[in-house]
């Protein structure tokens, strides 16, 4: 079974992301990179299932310009056979991204598409959906746990409330929730051999895809800075304030 | 601009994506692995047995050994191993990275000059974490005067009859090998020789020193030999060169320290600046105080200078022409460096780095064993004077 991972690149984690001075965007100058979170877990479903003999190629692919090369090296670190970089400059909204990865999906016929649930840049939830539509492919969102039988694949789905399972037909589609497992980390021995794995590179033309924006940022700006509290003098004072300020009890 | 631990870092036009990739993957090794459990080991006084092989499996005890035995050298630089040596220092515990690390200084000798019996029978097994080898020079009766050791090795048959003792040894209560240096032959440099010795052969006893002022997480020990019978085929290297096996051993190990401290310098100006920010004194920030101001941009200055040693340093071991007498003087820097930086940070930090618990209450007690092990201060200047033909 081959099995194709979506791979985003975007700020660190770790990073606290400010807005540029003229609120256009974020300011990424000089601010560390790597690999969304959940595309991470999403790798890793991916490794699992080979691992596991369940899958028998695994293909990561990103959609951006040439620096996210570096995160199909990890991707590639982390255990996925080849690369496949769409190149594309400029923001890419989430329609635009899914209509390439649906032209790569018509290119490699993968049985298996393994997506992270979000970004946590754009924070959008929609790649993937708007994939599964597009490629009119089953999908299994917010998954925390899969398993391949057959010519099926059961996907236990994190939703309000519970858990669901559902049982899909592949070839499907697959966005990943937190909790799905934990990603490991690239041993120096596979970093060095992901230099050498194959990553070929596609432009949207290539794709038949034209990429046009039909949503534009108009202004990034920081959230409010938090005031600092009060404190109360007794228990009077505060269901006073409960009551008439923050009006959260009647 | 923040001053925190990476952007306190120069830029080093060297460093590729793949270096920084190992970066990456290592932190998050460390920081899932180590940084957890790292004060509770240094407080118990040593590192859980497990830590070897997960240490082995991300690929950290390999760096730069060959591929035969388990390592990764293919496409490995100085720019690795700087990288490496730096973020181990960031746990800020010195003794994890000394203990879990000291193949780094008991292997190079079995792997550069020992027969291809010994190398296939020792470094698989020490690259995987399941077996552990100290280095053992420095004696009671004198440290850094290698020519004059008196630990000796008497021929009998195909044997060496080994008898003396070794201490302040780094993983020796763990050591399931030491490279050993004996004399073989007659006084002075000429008359040693290394001698890998299995711990467990008759007449080898071990005691371990562990009351010391910092590395707590590092089992240091005092070793005896007492009528231990070696095989002669386990000379690393041929008898009486053991001086040059030794020697050609500090380079590295020397290199390894000095980008250690010049990142600990870095953990004290990320944590004093982090303080600074943060404590108000007199009605400001106490980076506000020009008093603190200042010890702030004499650590930078310091820590730049150093690093920009360090590059030149290591540059010069890529480029084939290292020149020890510079290795040896990149020592002092970075330990004057980081005594500079652990005693400023104290400073600003006040009452609360003076508590257990702070890193830079551990830098500041770990100061020393990196301005003495691997060569004191004192020796590599006087090193460095010799070589520049003073």
């Amino acid at each position: 079974m081959k099995v194709l991972v979506a791979v985003k690149r975007v700020v660190d984690y770790n990073v606290k992301v400010r807005a540029k001075g003229d609120g256009t965007d974020v300011d990424l100058n000089n601010v560390k990179m790597a690999i969304n979170p959940f595309c991470e877990i999403a790798v890793e479903e991916a490794v699992r299932l080979k691992e596991a003999g369940v899958a028998t190629e695994v293909i990561a692919v990103s959609v951006g310009a040439k620096p996210c090369q570096e995160q199909i090296r990890t991707a590639l670190a982390l255990g996925a056979d080849r690369g496949i970089h769409v190149e594309a400059e400029g923001r890419l909204e989430p329609l635009v991204i899914a209509k390439l990865l649906k032209g790569v999906v018509d290119k490699e016929e993968p049985q298996l598409v393994i997506l992270g649930k979000q970004s946590i840049d754009g924070d959008n939830n929609q790649t993937g959906q708007m994939l599964g539509a597009l490629a009119n492919m089953p999908q299994g969102t917010f998954a925390s746990e899969i398993k391949v039988e057959g010519d099926k694949l059961n996907v236990i789905r994190e939703v309000d409330g519970g858990l669901q399972t559902l049982s899909l037909s592949l070839p499907a589609i697959v966005t990943t929730d937190l909790r799905l497992n934990e990603p490991r980390y690239a041993s120096l021995p596979n970093i060095m051999k992901a230099k050498k794995k194959q990553l070929d590179v596609y432009t949207p033309e290539d794709l038949g895809v034209s990429v046009t924006s039909h949503v534009s940022q108009l202004k990034v700006e920081p959230p409010a800075e938090r005031k600092a509290g009060i404190k109360v003098e007794d228990v009077a004072q505060l269901v006073d304030k409960l009551k008439n300020e923050a009006k959260v009890i009647s | 601009m923040a001053l925190d631990f990476d952007s306190a870092r120069l830029p080093n036009p060297f460093i590729t994506a793949e270096h920084e990739a190992w970066r990456t993957q290592l932190r998050r090794f460390i920081d899932t692995e180590i940084v957890p459990s790292a004060e509770d080991w240094d407080e118990a006084g040593h590192i859980p047995i497990e830590l070897w092989p997960k240490a082995a499996a991300v690929g950290l005890l390999g760096l730069g050994y060959a591929e035969e035995f388990g390592g990764t050298r293919e496409g490995i630089d100085s720019w690795h191993s700087w990288i490496t040596n730096e973020e181990l220092a960031r746990i800020g515990v010195g003794g994890i990275p000394a203990s879990l690390m000291v193949h780094g200084i008991g292997l190079p000798p079995v792997i550069n000059w020992g027969s291809e019996a010994m190398k296939q029978a020792v470094a698989p097994a020490v690259l995987a974490g399941e077996k552990h080898i100290a280095l053992g020079i420095t004696e009671p009766g004198g440290g850094s005067d290698v020519a004059s050791l008196s630990t000796t090795a008497v021929r009998d048959g195909d044997h060496y009859i080994v008898n003396g003792s070794k201490t302040y040894i780094t993983g020796g209560m763990r050591a399931n090998w030491v490279s050993t240096a004996v004399r073989t032959g007659g006084e002075g440099a000429r008359g040693v020789s290394m001698l890998l010795i299995p711990t467990d052969a008759e007449g080898f006893s071990r005691t371990a020193l562990d009351r010391k002022q910092g590395w707590w997480a590092s089992d240091t020990a005092t070793l005896y030999f007492d009528n231990v019978r070696v095989p002669v085929d386990q000379l690393i290297g041929t008898e009486n060169q053991g001086f040059l096996v030794i020697m050609t051993n500090f380079n590295s190990e020397r290199m390894a320290m000095a980008a250690g401290m010049e990142a600990l310098g870095r953990v004290c100006l990320e944590e004093a600046v982090a303080w600074a920010r943060e404590r108000k004194t007199f009605g400001k920030r106490l980076a506000d105080h020009q008093v603190i101001r200042h010890k702030i941009a004499q650590m930078k200055q310091k820590l730049n200078a150093t690093q920009a040693y360090i590059r030149l340093c290591y540059e010069s071991i890529e480029n084939g022409n290292p020149n020890p007498g510079d290795i040896a003087l990149l020592k002092v820097q970075a330990s004057e460096t980081m005594e500079f930086c652990a005693r400023e940070a104290m400073q600003i930090l006040g009452g609360i780095g003076y508590m257990r618990g702070s890193r830079v209450e551990r830098i500041y007690r770990e100061v020393r064993v990196n301005a003495i092990g691997g060569g004191s201060e004192e020796i590599m200047r006087d090193l460095a004077a010799r070589q520049y033909g003073v």
